[in-house]
């Protein structure tokens, strides 16, 4: 796994880096009590209250969601598929066609039911 | 490809994996010096660019055509207050932009500069390491930058940044699809997924004029993928004053600021190895100079290619306007996924085709390529023509004008006249009333 170590002595430097700069921050900057400088900023206005947890906000984004998976995980198996194609030859290509139909199967669907409208 | 199989069998790319641990640290050093000269670099140019663009003059004061800049504003940024607000989880809160800006740099690990040469003695490869699946490595990596975000979003305790952290990881993850669809037929050609040997596949042809329409898609979702202008719909001032940094301050929003900007140099690195040939000097230089690609030059053809890649970034900034949310998914998930999922469909078809029964491929992929690039304009001109027709269908032509409507002077709608002006009083009608609606 000799390949993979190098990603490490690059994530410890850049999470170096990014702690440091935090640590820093709080150092050099002043520190200057204000009440309203706490509050969420909302305008200028009186912030809203906020319940626990933030809140309540549109079901569309988990839709997204598990739509995102749905393709994604179709993504993942078009990769190897797609490294290997030429060992495959017609049957990979005839496979793959047919999972992908079955996946457009249910894209037409969502569209359809109006799952990718946004308004 | 022979070598496709020869990867199965290993787990690491031939060449990788061997260095001394001296270089491997100075690799990553280089790298890490790279990307943020980069950043204070594009932010420098963006303004530079976009001022011209605007008829200003843009930063010019500090340093040489105020090249120092940047770096000035973030010795500004750590010298400002520090917020946490009363609201936020202080622990995520502080968490978020390390998330943000850890797996930015992150990405550049399996980036080639170039081929192979000799630093004091070693034959190394100009970068820091390569793996088999190196490209999914890049998506992953991406993937956990947009933790960062949504998490920044979430732990502010307002709801701008709510809103904003929501908008970024719904967009982000919309246009992954395209981007990782687009992916598919480089793989295809290139019979791997490590960087170095994707870059040696394209020592002839470029993949960006083989698989021009994956390009397209590619180009359209790196932009949705980084939030930049015309997708910075995360940042629309004029909804959600900042988006997911709204509540942050100092060196933390300084972080997501170098974050976006590496993501920046990211995709645009990547769109380089994948499509436009790495570091390969540019067409027709091989021809005149043959040493055009040995040595330290690739560098330099791969630094001009990203930095072609930003400019691209800047010019479409300083050109379009940000789209409507609605018009941006749609985009997304009802013409580039198609779009994608039907040409990779074609370009295995005509692959697997080409290796069974040996005819012309690049003729057919040419071809096809190019009526897929006219079906995608096409669905952009549909738009502007149904966008054009809608204001035909219903036209708002009032006859009836009540100049001091509520006691107030009004000023005329589009197809209103302005009557003379004789005896008009408060809330009198001049106008005469058969044009009254009948609705």
């Amino acid at each position: 796994m000799h390949s993979y170590a190098p990603i490490l002595v690059l994530a410890a430097l850049s999470f170096g880096f990014a702690v440091f700069s935090i640590g820093a921050g709080a150092l050099t900057g002043p520190k200057r009590f204000n009440r309203a400088k706490l509050d969420a900023y909302e305008c200028g206005i009186e912030p809203t209250p906020q319940p626990v947890g933030g809140g309540r906000f549109p079901v569309k984004y988990y839709l997204t969601a598990m739509l995102f998976i749905v393709f994604d995980i179709e993504i993942v198996f078009l990769y190897p598929w797609a490294v290997a194609f030429d060992s495959l030859g017609i049957f990979g290509l005839v496979e793959m066609v047919l999972f992908i139909l079955t996946l457009l199967a249910a894209y037409a669907y969502v569209w359809r039911r109006g799952g990718l409208e946004w308004d | 490809m022979t070598h496709a199989s020869a990867v199965y069998a290993s787990p690491e790319v031939p060449g990788f994996g061997i260095d001394p641990w001296w270089l491997v640290v100075a690799k990553a050093v280089i790298i890490f010096a790279f990307l943020v000269v980069m950043t204070l670099f594009s932010i420098w140019w963006e303004r530079r660019v976009v001022a011209r663009m605007q008829h200003r003059i843009g930063p010019n004061r500090v340093g040489p055509q105020g090249l120092l800049q940047s770096l000035a504003d973030g010795i500004k940024l750590a010298l400002k207050e520090d917020i946490i607000p009363k609201a936020a989880d202080k622990l995520v809160f502080v968490l978020a932009p390390i998330i943000s800006v850890t797996p930015a740099f992150l990405a550049f690990a399996v980036m080639p500069f170039g081929p192979e040469v000799t630093i004091f003695g070693h034959e190394t490869h100009l970068q820091l390491t390569d793996l088999p699946v190196a490209v999914l490595y890049i998506l992953a990596v991406a993937s956990v930058g947009i933790y960062g975000i949504v998490l920044a979003g979430w732990s502010s305790g307002s709801t701008y940044p709510l809103l904003g952290g929501l908008r970024s990881s719904a967009q982000m993850i919309s246009y992954e699809v395209a981007m990782g669809l687009s992916f598919v037929g480089v793989f295809l050609y290139a019979g791997s997924m490590s960087t170095s040997q994707i870059v040696e596949a394209q020592t002839q042809y470029w993949y960006a004029i083989l698989l021009f329409p994956s390009f397209v898609i590619y180009v359209i979702s790196m932009v949705g993928e980084t939030n930049r202008a015309p997708f910075d719909l995360p940042e629309a001032e004029g909804e959600l004053v900042g988006g997911f940094h709204t509540e942050y301050s100092s060196l933390k929003f300084a972080l997501f600021f170098l974050a976006e900007y590496v993501n920046m140099v990211t995709v645009s690195a990547l769109a380089t190895t994948l499509f436009l040939g790495g570091w390969h000097a540019p067409f027709g230089l091989t021809s005149i100079w043959a040493g055009a690609n040995e040595g330290w030059w690739p560098v330099l053809w791969f630094v001009i290619k990203v930095l072609l890649f930003i400019f691209f970034f800047i010019w479409l900034r300083g050109t379009l306007p940000r789209l409507r949310y609605d018009q941006f998914m749609r985009l997304g998930w009802k013409v580039l996924i198609p779009a994608a999922i039907a040409w990779l469909v074609m370009v295995a078809t005509v692959r697997a085709l080409n290796t069974e029964y040996q005819f012309d491929s690049r003729q057919v992929l040419l071809y096809g390529g190019v009526v897929l690039v006219v079906l995608l304009a096409l669905t952009f001109v549909w738009d502007l023509v149904a966008a054009r027709r809608q204001p035909a269908e219903a036209p708002e032509v009032e006859v009836e004008f009540d100049p001091m409507a509520g006691g107030h002077p009004v000023p005329p709608m589009p197809g209103q006249q302005l009557p003379a002006l004789t005896a008009v009083g408060a809330g009198e009608t001049s106008a005469t009333p058969e044009g009254k609606d009948d609705r």
